[in-house]
């Protein structure tokens, strides 16, 4: 079985060889057989890898013990869902991942636009296919997942595998990998486009048309992915923290940044024909940050114990990093005449505008979480010292970034192309800006002494007032129009339009998300050692431990705290606190009892049993709820965006006439 | 070229502020990783930096006492007594023989006063030259993306 599988991976290394030289030259010599071909070998490739991926999955299902993967990353008495997880638990069955998805978006991508772009369609295949060629290069030669256990030559198997880390068997932690996967995965096909169009001369945008959904969507996934992963080590790390800056989270929000950015600075090249550089260098570097990421968490060039096994696949990334971004800058310098932007900035305070600083800040938080991840590589490279930034910095940078972006996402999208007219700002922006001074100054007479907590809640109050009210005015002439009632006129309204009020909702749903991190200063903590009868107290709750008991299962034992909780002396619930002890990791895990309100949460973790005593961990954690109903909206919003729009918009330049005029004038003047 | 000086001058001052904020606070965030052979060499200048050494916990050392947990970190047979002095208990990962990373600082007595200590486990097969593969000897590797390793910050 397993030599099938790395037969299989094998052929489909040769394949993917194959595809790039037939697609390369059956385009130069134009040989449209050739070309044929290599979008075929694409397909066979991905017939391939999913035959060595389906043998993989097999044996972690079966519980073949004489593969090493096999044996390191499952065990028998694991539940099959975590079997399955297991594929995308370990360096090897990841890679092989990765493969996976790759190719199945290629066969996709083909499969979609083989009719439309036969032109870039060669480029494409053969971009694709250089990354896949890459990723085999790793799965067949360097970290193979089909390695067996062996005694002197001799195959032997062992009794029992090592088990997945328990922290990791959490529904979150199952879909997250996936979820940030497709999402790192995805940009490779936007990228493979933009590429192949800068390759072919191609004028125009029609590579953005083409790729707006798929950049959409994986940017739906990687921003699912991320909030999966906050949401786990949330919920599951048990000391209640959503962010850390650890360099491993750092790798999956750095694509995330420049993927955020070139989503909204694509809208300038399809409104006004601007920065088409930009556009391009945004797309490459959003794609090698991808790949950046997978290098990070894989490879262990940031050493810290979050860091993964330091593994031979460094080098190899970094010449690939290397290889494909030198590519890239020269392809972009030669060909910078057809890139040429059709339009100028006019003023401060415009659409324009507003996206080129939205641009700005996204990148420079990107940068800044490069420069501070990557900090111990630096100083180790120039001193000699390994010197590592802590939250603290963090924090510090990217609040101040943060909130600034919020209010860009707030006053942007109100301001009109070109220039805005005071009455328009006047009109815009007069009741929500009152409304947050309003609110700022409730804060601050209510008690509040935390100025970016201030800050943030004012902003997002300010930026939900400017949302609710384009749908009302929007909805309202729709309404009186139409003669429909108010509820159906949004749903109109916003059908018109998916893609801008689609926008409006994730805006709403960063919002929410930001009323969550407000709630961060006003964190409270207790830590107690009790046991039965002892009372805990935190924030407005009193704790009394009612009983402490103890179970066994085949994966896991367990022990208990059964807390009676109850505030102004009322009994509002019972909460029940648990620690694990996993057999085959050998390792215990908390699983967290979490009282969850709008207002706050009320979070226990059992942390450790000394005798007959517990050490329990009690936290008040105010508006976390807000996070993720924050992301769920934002997902929401992002669906929206992807359905087609009723009325058809016509991207003609509104532009085009100014220009014409602008440029007739000298000529009459010369008249 | 009026309006291109006002971009400019916005960026310049957005960007130099977010230099300002960044260069400002990095002394007081850095932290310098060391080995424990570094540590001791470091002398009297190791009492006022803050460090996070790694090591592996010691067989049979870790005593936990009334709000304190001591224990030896071992690292190419040099050997650290730590003192763990932090609010939280310890990780769930933190045993006999885990690799753990301990942050704070050294007192004049050679003992290390830790605030934090992150832990990860090691592998339970137990390497033999020559014998298992790759796969085996690694240490446990977690799955993609998050870190697995709880601090106790």
């Amino acid at each position: 079985m397993e030599n099938v599988g790395a037969l299989a991976l094998l052929l489909a290394f040769c394949i993917s060889l194959y595809a790039i030289v037939a697609s390369v030259v059956g385009r130069l010599k134009r040989k449209p057989f050739l070309t044929l071909s290599g979008e075929r070998a694409v397909l066979a490739v991905w017939f391939l890898v999913t035959t060595a991926s389906g043998i993989l999955v097999y044996s972690l299902m079966s519980g073949d013990y004489r593969m090493a993967y096999v044996a390191s990353h499952t065990n028998r008495d694991m539940p099959p869902f975590y079997k399955f997880a297991a594929w995308w638990g370990g360096q090897e069955g990841s890679l092989l991942f990765w493969s996976f998805l790759l190719s199945t978006y290629g066969a996709v991508a083909i499969f979609t636009t083989r009719r439309s772009h036969r032109n870039l369609l060669p480029w494409v295949v053969a971009i694709l296919s250089a990354i896949q060629l890459f990723f085999l290069t790793l799965n067949t030669f360097i970290v193979s997942p089909f390695q067996v256990l062996a005694v002197d030559r001799v195959v032997t198997s062992v009794a029992d595998g090592m088990g997945l880390n328990p922290l990791l068997q959490y529904w979150a932690m199952v879909i997250h990998p996936p979820f940030l996967y497709l999402g790192y995965v995805g940009f490779a096909v936007p990228f493979a486009f933009a590429i192949a169009s800068l390759i072919e001369k191609v004028p125009g945008d029609s590579w953005i048309h083409t790729t707006r959904r798929w950049t959409l969507v994986t940017w739906l996934f990687q921003s699912t992915g991320v909030a999966l992963g906050s949401a786990w080590a949330y919920h599951v790390l048990g000391w209640g923290g959503y962010w850390m800056w650890d360099p491993v989270e750092n790798a999956s929000i750095l694509p995330w940044f420049a993927g955020t950015a070139f989503l909204h600075s694509v809208m300038m090249q399809e409104k006004k024909g601007m920065m088409k550089v930009w556009n391009m260098v945004l797309v490459s570097t959003t794609f090698f940050l991808c790949i950046f990421g997978t290098f990070l968490t894989r490879s262990g060039i940031v050493s810290s114990v979050h860091a993964f096994a330091e593994s031979p696949i460094g080098k190899y990334f970094v010449s690939f990093l290397a290889l494909g971004i030198a590519a890239v800058i020269w392809l972009i310098l030669d060909r910078l005449s057809y890139l040429k932007s059709e339009a100028e900035l006019e003023s401060v305070v415009s659409r324009e505008s507003s996206f080129l600083f939205n641009n700005l800040i996204l990148l420079a938080s990107c940068f800044a979480v490069l420069w501070g991840t990557l900090f111990p590589v630096i100083t180790e490279k120039l001193s000699n010292e390994k010197i590592s930034l802590d939250a603290v910095w963090f924090n510090r940078l990217m609040v101040p970034i943060g909130l600034f972006l919020l209010f860009l996402t707030g006053v942007g999208p109100l301001f009109a192309w070109r220039r805005t007219s005071i009455d328009s700002l006047r009109k815009n922006f007069q009741l929500p800006g009152i409304g947050m001074l309003i609110v700022a100054a409730c804060l601050l007479i209510g008690g509040m002494r935390y100025p970016y907590s201030i800050i943030s809640l004012s902003l997002c109050f300010f930026v939900a007032a400017t949302i609710v009210m384009e749908f009302f005015r929007g909805s309202r002439a729709i309404s009186e129009k139409m003669k429909i009632g108010f509820v159906p006129a949004v749903i109109e309204l916003t059908h018109r339009n998916t893609r801008r009020y689609g926008g409006y909702l994730v805006h709403m749903g960063i919002v929410l998300m930001f009323i969550g991190y407000s709630g961060h200063p006003f964190n409270q903590t207790s830590i107690g050692e009790v046991d039965k009868g002892s009372v805990m107290q935190v924030g407005a709750y009193t704790l009394k431990v009612m009983d402490l008991t103890e179970g066994d299962t085949p994966n896991y034992q367990w022990e208990t705290a059964i807390l009676d909780v109850s505030k102004n002396g009322q009994h509002i619930d019972t909460l029940e606190p648990t620690r694990r002890f996993y057999k085959a990791a050998q390792q215990a895990t908390a699983i967290v009892a979490l009282r969850s309100r709008l207002n706050e949460d009320l979070y226990i973790n059992y942390a450790a049993r000394t005798g007959n005593k517990a050490t329990l961990q009690a936290y008040v954690f105010p508006l976390v709820d807000w996070i993720w109903i924050g992301v769920l909206v934002l997902i929401g919003g992002t669906l929206v965006a992807l359905i087609p729009a009723k009325v058809a918009r016509s991207y003609a330049r509104t532009e085009v006439v100014g220009m014409a005029k602008k440029n007739a004038t000298p000529v009459t003047n010369e008249a | 070229m009026k309006k291109y000086g006002k971009f400019a001058a916005l960026m310049a001052i957005i960007v130099s502020s977010l230099l300002w904020l960044a260069t400002s606070t990095i002394s007081s965030s850095k932290t310098y990783y060391v080995t424990i052979s570094e540590l001791h060499k470091l002398g009297n200048n190791a009492a006022t930096r803050r460090v996070r050494v790694g090591g592996d916990v010691q067989k049979d050392s870790i005593v936990r006492g009334a709000g304190t947990v001591r224990f030896n970190l071992i690292q190419e047979s040099n050997i650290l007594p730590v003192v763990y002095e932090g609010r939280d208990p310890l990780p769930d990962t933190f045993k006999d023989g885990a690799q753990a990373l301990a942050g704070g600082r050294l007192d004049t007595n050679g003992v290390f006063h830790a605030q934090e200590v992150q832990a990860k486990c090691a592998s339970k097969y137990a390497p033999k030259p020559g014998v298992a593969p790759d796969g085996l000897q690694k240490k446990m590797v977690p799955a993609d993306g998050q870190s697995a390793y709880r601090s106790a910050l």
